[in-house]
């Protein structure tokens, strides 16, 4: 319906045509705003009553997203050392002995490269909070058998990555108090979309 | 260990050229003036059975879901974690169901519909858990409109990569797509004042997620569970997937079972280590959703070869801020260009399909096309995109394309 109304407005420029064009947006918008407009006037409801409320239970089964300070971390609590071997164990088959080797994405170094020809994006070269790294790993990883770590496993594999990309030290222990904390190196790389970015021709 | 590249960048893949050849093949061959460069003759396949004259045998019986004609071979080019559609082979806007590019991020879920469950909670009144049959009960409604990849041609930064246009351009398709607003569904729940930010997550087995902003996520965003009139297709969504017009595809939720309201966005690893815009700089732009306007010529394009005499140039343009306004066909790459028709419908964040007469007489030619949408913005060139955004950003390229026509008929992708 919208496109019959702005059809007999595309073809020229000029004046006439230009305020023909409003009037079709004009019309246009009015029958957008009718449509939303008549989605909750049925019978005067201001509801379908569909769906239904969920349950606590329900949300915390499904509720795995982390934030960046920290809301969704679960309790738990893992090492360095843990996470070495966890990685070894789990981790390094696609990801490399040292989350360098590949074959899959790398993990480790590239800091300072970013702005050069060639730049590495690594977790420790690229990525803005250490709470992404827990909830891609809880959620996704490892990749053949995904959501199979516990949470000190997952604690575990941060800290050793952080640790590989040099960002703490090798007594580093991560839990939900201290994770948020982090401060990663490209904390603050990262800009919002400016588009349209080019000259008007 | 299997190999899983997790990126949206179309690796050519020298084991999947016989693939690509039968595509090009069937594509070419549906246009009447263009002849392969290779055998038309499948070698590996034979000829699937005809009649020499239909006219004197009975017809086949009718049948409970139809398929195309044996004779029609072509297909999306699978890569590791995408596939990508044949645009050089397809004469609409809308994409064929089965021939919709793909991309996931652990995989097709097999999901049963009926116990399919969507969970809306965060900052909402009521948090609500929906069934697939309360979800079409709402009130529905339908777009017909492009998703495209944000990486789609983004091994065109550098240098030419893609072979054909379904290389260089497969990662875009469009449907006509039906569902709930999600605006109605969030009412259910009712969204609480501080409500910035939505996440949307599939439930995959990379239970991929994204960060949605409110309010601007609610405006067009449908909750779909069709395609092209009928139930989506296991690698679009199945049974229910998040539509955005004109933002880029990963934000277009697969398999969606959670909608979270939260007060910031929840930064995931889809918008740090994937989905960010890496500038000369070194630093990397974050959420950027929309799609600008793009076009490119489908017919001829690379691998096709061209007889000298009557060629309609054919392309698709698209821009995910509105409609499609003009679209400029160049022959000469770039010195002269000159308005194409636009096929109707022209829809706000759809294809559009242009058309340009144009008779080759045998001479070296460099084919573009350049469009321009409702809000003035012109796709723009090659030079002009890089300049500001050097070759490393990965997603969002795109600059006007360029084939190459040889003297010989031959169709390449060059950088002009």
């Amino acid at each position: 319906m919208l496109n019959h109304l702005l059809l007999p407005c595309r073809e020229k420029n000029d004046r006439a045509t230009v305020e023909l064009y409003g009037i079709c947006l004009f019309a246009a918008a009015v029958v957008t705003f009718s449509a939303r407009a008549d989605a909750f006037s049925l019978d005067g409801q201001s509801s379908y009553s569909l769906g239904r409320q969920a349950t606590e239970a329900e949300i915390r089964a499904w509720d795995i997203d982390v934030s960046p300070n920290g809301d969704g971390l679960p309790p738990g609590r893992g090492s360095v050392k843990q996470g070495a071997a966890v990685f070894a164990k789990k981790c390094a088959a696609c990801h490399g002995p040292t989350g360098v080797e590949g074959p899959n994405d790398r993990l480790v170094g590239g800091q300072g490269t970013l702005a050069t020809s060639r730049p590495i994006k690594t977790i420790g070269s690229y990525w803005s909070y250490a709470t992404t790294l827990f909830d891609y790993i809880r959620r996704a990883m490892p990749f053949s058998a995904p959501q199979s770590l516990t949470s000190d496993e997952v604690y575990a594999v941060v800290a050793w990555l952080l640790y590989r990309n040099g960002i703490v030290d090798e007594h580093a222990v991560f839990d939900a108090r201290t994770l948020p904390a982090v401060q990663m190196p490209n904390r603050h790389g990262f800009v919002p979309d400016p588009r349209p970015d080019l000259p008007r021709r | 260990m299997a190999r899983f590249p997790d990126d949206d960048v179309p690796h050519i893949d020298t084991s999947a050229r016989p693939l690509s050849r039968r595509a090009f093949i069937a594509g070419a061959a549906t246009f009447a003036g263009l002849t392969a460069t290779r055998s038309l003759l499948p070698s590996a396949h034979a000829k699937p059975a005809a009649p020499a004259d239909p006219t004197k045998v009975p017809g086949a019986p009718p049948s409970a879901y139809g398929r195309r004609s044996p004779f029609e071979q072509v297909g999306r080019l699978v890569r590791s974690a995408v596939s990508l559609t044949p645009h050089q082979a397809l004469h609409g806007i809308i994409t064929p169901n089965s021939l919709h590019f793909e991309r996931h991020h652990n995989g097709v879920p097999a999901i049963d519909p009926a116990k399919h469950r969507l969970l809306v909670h965060g900052l909402v009144e009521r948090p609500l858990i929906f069934t697939m049959d309360d979800l079409v009960r709402f009130p529905s409604t339908s777009r017909v409109v492009f998703i495209e990849c944000s990486g789609n041609s983004a091994a065109e930064w550098a240098v030419p990569t893609g072979r054909t246009v379904q290389e260089t351009h497969g990662l875009l398709s469009a449907s006509e797509w039906t569902g709930v607003p999600l605006a109605a569904v969030l009412a259910e729940a009712g969204i609480k004042p501080e409500a910035a930010w939505m996440l949307a997550e599939g439930s995959d087995a990379a239970a991929m997620t994204r960060s949605l902003p409110l309010p601007a996520v609610l405006e067009e965003a449908l909750l779909c569970y069709a395609q092209n009139g009928e139930a989506l297709r296991p690698e679009q969504g199945y049974p229910l997937r998040l539509v955005l017009p004109g933002w880029e595809g990963n934000t277009c939720i697969k398999w969606l079972r959670r909608l979270k309201l939260g007060t910031a966005p929840f930064m995931t690893r889809e918008e740090t280590s994937h989905y960010t815009d890496l500038m000369p700089d070194g630093t990397a732009r974050q959420f950027t959703f929309v799609m600008e306007a793009k076009s490119v010529i489908t017919s001829p394009s690379g691998g096709q070869r061209i007889r000298p005499g009557f060629v309609e140039i054919r392309g698709l343009a698209w821009s995910g801020r509105g409609r499609i306004t003009t679209v400029e066909v160049s022959t000469d790459g770039g010195h002269t260009w000159r308005p194409a028709q636009l096929q109707e419908p022209v829809l706000p964040k759809c294809l559009t399909r242009f058309r340009f007469p144009w008779r080759w007489q045998g001479a070296d030619a460099i084919l573009q096309s350049r469009c321009t949408d409702e809000t003035g913005y012109v796709q723009p060139a090659r030079a002009d995109l890089l300049a500001v955004r050097g070759v490393n950003s990965v997603y969002h390229y795109n600059a006007v394309h360029s084939w190459r026509v040889a003297r010989d008929g031959r169709v390449t992708n060059i950088h002009a």
